[in-house]
């Protein structure tokens, strides 16, 4: 009866370790498969700005030697791997002192905030309207509303955003264009710090909120429309229950459960999404540092950020795995 | 209009004998719509209910039974329509109630034991609620313990143990999940209670405590009871009067006793041939598909291109539902 079980508990942690031992194995592998020395082009690089660098040769052996590069594969994977689990990615190739965990950690909480926020605004709003849609008490301008928001959807968010600043930022000036908080503030949490984050939130939320909520919309209505047919529907309605409690209570709360398994599986795609938005807004996310990364080919900072990825999203996965049977009492944990 | 009289007449031998009527359903229309005409699914339908007894509401499927039931209930789906007549409960029109009014008197005086054993149950809702929602909505607030001692008595009074009070639907079995729609039918103790085919979906085992429990709630609480169904057997062992509907009319009405041992209408009469008999081994005798369309019904009587003693007259005249024995109605051309 709902009840948490040990066993399962476990699985699902083992199968979370899985994922990121094999996200982290691949993440390594592919760089290796790809042909060159990234230590020799980055000399190269360096010989097309300067010109000529001397002792190139002793200068690549000593930072194969400092990269680790020089020892056989196995050596640098199980490194490789036993530097990761500990969130260790060295540094960074392009800002050599800095380290790439340091810089992902600064990164990260952009990301996941203006990310989580968004993802979870995009959920409520879509599956509301979608709910709305699909209900025959819906008052009929709504009705006819609701289905231009989702027009939306078909416009790429990274349009959506380029529009939205030049209304709102460069036409109206009513918001910031870029950045996530005003130049000159201190971080921490004071009162003008916060409003500006928010405040500089608002448009790159608004992006990914109208362009998501769409797909959310269409599969909540397809979703209450199944429910609406239910047995359970007609017996609510010939107890004469309230309306609103048979629309949220019967129906919403049904036709969601396939929504909270559609938010696990999409919320890796989300992550990976943010890229352009970051990158429009010149939001310091984790996106904008992948950017910054795959421009300059500071590998080490781009594994770093690919792993924090799969972790980040094979947490969520986890998280909303173990929350699952409590929304719905049918999903036991006993028989996995 | 002789079919307006008759119906005068009967009203007036039910009251003659002294019974109170519950629920007196006059000239019954329930259309469907479709892009080829109106499905005519339940066309003048008129029968009544007395206080405290089962009347059973029998006919193959499509007959309307359902659709009557739902009409009752003015629950009707689109395309359908109640097109014409009244629906007197304890003497309230429910055809001209409006919304509100209208949930007033569901589960309050009018209540619904649903077809769907198996889903009729909100699968994310414990049974304690789904029963306390029924009484909290129509009784306001109530105080928790109280609330919880009647809910406690409901099981007991069909037989579920105490057990399942916190338990979700999916861990009950068919027949103790309809037990708890019956418990949750009784709840208001209402004036009748509509019980669709209420153990269809279960095996017969199971159909015999069902149709005991409902026997037991009948003679307890002294409701009134529609059971439809197509099972003859069961209906003679659970009923006091049967009304026979074909193809959207009320072809005969009459004491179970007197149906059972003098059958009049040729329908009725191969209806009770076709329960099969452990002594003898016989062919059923009726034969399927041949139901005219319900949007073009023929003139004459609807059971014409069936019936085995059709006559010229048949063809012509549309028979009224005549009494022939004490309250034992017929509307058949044999018994002029």
């Amino acid at each position: 009866m709902g009840g948490i079980t040990w066993g399962y508990v476990l699985r699902r942690v083992g199968m979370w370790l899985l994922t990121i031992l094999i996200g982290t194995t691949l993440i390594f592998m592919i760089p290796r498969l790809a042909p060159g020395d990234p230590v020799a082009a980055m000399i190269g690089r360096m010989q097309a700005q300067a010109g000529f660098v001397e002792n190139s040769a002793q200068i690549i052996e000593a930072w194969r030697a400092r990269f680790g590069l020089d020892q056989p594969l196995y050596v640098q994977y199980f490194n490789y791997l036993f530097n990761s689990l500990r969130f260790d990615f060295g540094y960074s190739l392009a800002s050599f002192p800095g380290r790439v965990n340091e810089m992902v950690l600064n990164a990260l909480p952009w990301t996941i905030g203006l990310l989580s926020l968004a993802t979870v605004l995009s959920f409520i709003i879509g599956n509301t309207i979608g709910a709305l849609m699909a209900w025959d008490r819906t008052p009929g301008i709504l009705r006819t509303l609701l289905p231009t928001t989702l027009t939306f959807t078909s416009i790429p968010f990274f349009m959506l955003g380029i529009l939205l600043i030049y209304v709102f930022a460069f036409g109206l000036r009513w918001l910031p264009p870029s950045g996530a908080y005003g130049r000159g503030l201190t971080q921490g949490f004071n009162l003008a710090f916060m409003s500006s984050v928010a405040y500089h939130a608002i448009l790159p939320a608004m992006a990914i909120v109208v362009t998501s909520m769409g797909l959310w919309a269409i599969g909540m209505r397809g979703m209450m429309i199944t429910t609406a047919g239910e047995d359970y529907m007609i017996l609510a309605q010939a107890k004469g229950l309230k309306p609103s409690r048979i629309f949220w209570l019967y129906g919403v709360r049904n036709s969601i459960l396939p929504q909270v398994t559609a938010l696990a599986l999409t919320l890796g795609a989300i992550v990976g999404g943010s890229l352009l938005v970051e990158y429009i807004f010149a939001y310091p996310g984790v996106g904008y540092l992948l950017y910054q990364g795959i421009v300059t080919s500071d590998y080490t900072l781009i594994q770093g950020i690919v792993f924090m990825l799969i972790f980040v999203t094979a947490t969520a996965v986890l998280v909303l795995d173990l929350i699952y049977p409590l929304i719905d009492p049918r999903i036991t944990f006993e028989r996995g | 209009m002789t079919v307006q009289m008759e119906r005068k007449r009967a009203a007036q031998s039910a009251s003659a004998n002294g019974k109170e009527i519950t629920l007196d359903v006059k000239s019954l229309k329930v259309y469907y719509a479709t892009p080829t005409g109106d499905v005519r699914a339940v066309d003048d339908v008129s029968f009544h209910v007395y206080r405290g007894e089962i009347l059973g509401l029998v006919g193959e499927s499509g007959c309307g039974k359902t659709t009557t039931a739902m009409a009752i209930l003015r629950m009707v789906q689109p395309p359908g329509r109640i097109v014409g007549g009244q629906v007197l409960l304890d003497g309230i029109d429910l055809v001209g109630l409006n919304e509100s009014a209208l949930r007033d008197v569901r589960w309050n005086t009018l209540a619904l034991i649903p077809q769907g054993a198996m889903n009729s149950l909100n699968p994310v809702m414990r049974i304690h609620t789904q029963i306390a929602e029924a009484i909290q909505t129509h009784e306001g607030k109530q105080p928790k313990e109280k609330l919880k001692k009647r809910i406690l008595d409901l099981l007991v009074t069909v037989g579920l143990p105490s057990r399942i009070y916190d338990m979700y639907p999916h861990e009950l079995s068919g027949g103790m999940k309809q037990r708890v729609c019956i418990a949750m039918a009784v709840a208001l103790h209402p004036s009748l209670i509509i019980a669709d085919e209420p153990t269809s979906a279960l095996d017969v085992v199971v159909q015999r405590v069902v149709g005991q429990t409902l026997l037991d709630v009948k003679q307890r609480m002294g409701v009134s009871m529609i059971l439809i169904g197509h099972d003859m057997g069961l209906q003679a062992q659970l009923v006091d009067r049967i009304a026979v509907m074909y193809a959207g009319h009320m072809v005969e009405v009459s004491p179970v006793g007197s149906i059972f041992a003098d059958p009049l209408h040729p329908y009725t009469q191969l209806l009770i041939e076709s329960i099969p008999s452990i002594k003898e081994r016989k062919p059923l005798k009726l034969t399927e598909g041949l139901t005219h369309d319900l949007r073009n019904p023929p003139p004459g009587c609807i059971f014409q291109e069936r019936c085995p003693k059709v006559m010229d007259i048949c063809r012509a005249d549309k028979p009224p539902l005549r009494q022939i024995k004490p309250e034992h109605y017929v509307a058949c051309h044999l018994y002029e």
